[in-house]
């Protein structure tokens, strides 16, 4: 594999891990629009389901900024699996189509 | 700017998730024809890059923050088809592991964010690579995101959530400004990758 390919991991994941605890904790666009127009309450307690790292907090870790800092990096590695895996099955099922196996 | 679940109406989230599924078909399709074996790690360093930066909210003013969606920056890397499956990857995790963006409300979160930035951004990028990489990148970038907004405050209109009179100024206003913060990081990694990484950009097949 590249070089660059674990260099943009590693920078990847150094944003995941050391940056993301000191994200503004401010509402987003959407968010401070639906406090201010009165339609935030709209979505209070209507998830459909329950995630198991709700608002990338790892629930029952001590400390905020390690938890938000170990769901960043968890969610980096999934994320980075999971568009190998959708990119290499999409390209599969082709050689497959075309009977190259 | 992803939509928690409760915001949108039955028909309005299924409406949209009809039309994401239409685009997405379509998006599969064409990475499957053309999409180089490669290219697979460049796709997932991609969404990883992506989905850390908008971990990284930057505060703007009035005690609002925005986040960088990422759809142009895929976009102008691995066109917009790839782009529009690496940021539906990034918003299935979103939805399902972290609770950011409803279920229900992911096919309009698709929408939004993974086929109008990259398609839209996409074609402003085009408009003006003439101009140079940073320039049409952040104005792109920008673009993309006041758009995205629109159609946000749109379906939180059609689905009787705020009246498009109310939303849409609200939302422009907001993403006016978190647009600038994604037109300032889409510009500021392509501008180095096409200075610094020019041979990898070259390998890349944009499908």
């Amino acid at each position: 594999m590249r070089k660059e390919i674990w260099i943009g991991l590693i920078v990847a994941l150094i944003i995941a891990g050391l940056l993301s605890p000191f994200a503004s904790p401010n509402p987003d666009g959407l968010e401070k629009v639906a406090e201010t127009k009165g339609f935030i309450d709209k979505g209070e307690g209507k998830e459909v389901i329950h995630s198991p790292i709700p608002d990338y907090v790892i629930p029952g870790l001590a400390g905020k900024g390690v938890a938000t800092a170990v769901a960043g990096i968890i969610g980096t590695l999934i994320t980075f699996a999971a568009a190998c895996a959708v990119s290499s099955i999409v390209k599969r099922s082709r050689n497959a189509a075309r009977g190259k196996g | 700017m992803h939509i928690p679940d409760g915001f949108l109406d039955p028909k309005t989230w299924i409406g949209c998730s009809v039309i994401t599924a239409g685009v997405l078909g379509m998006a599969v399709k064409q990475t499957k024809e053309k999409l180089a074996e490669k290219q697979v790690p460049l796709i997932g360093v991609m969404a990883a890059f992506i989905f850390a930066a908008q971990m990284v909210n930057f505060p703007i003013i009035g005690g609002t923050s925005g986040h960088l969606v990422g759809g142009v920056l895929a976009a102008v890397l691995f066109g917009p088809f790839s782009a529009s499956v690496i940021m539906t990857v990034i918003l299935l995790i979103q939805c399902f592991l972290f609770n950011d963006g409803g279920v229900t409300a992911l096919g309009a979160n698709i929408l939004n964010m993974g086929i109008i930035t990259p398609f839209l951004g996409y074609v402003v990028y085009s408009a003006l690579r003439n101009v140079g990489n940073v320039v049409a990148s952040f104005v792109a970038a920008w673009v993309s995101v006041v758009a995205a907004a629109a159609a946000c405050a749109a379906e939180l209109a059609a689905s009787g959530t705020s009246p498009l009179g109310v939303a849409l100024p609200a939302m422009l206003f907001w993403h006016l400004f978190i647009g600038v913060g994604e037109g300032v990081i889409t510009a500021a990694v392509i501008g180095y990758l096409v200075r610094a990484k020019s041979d990898l950009l070259a390998e890349i097949v944009k499908v």
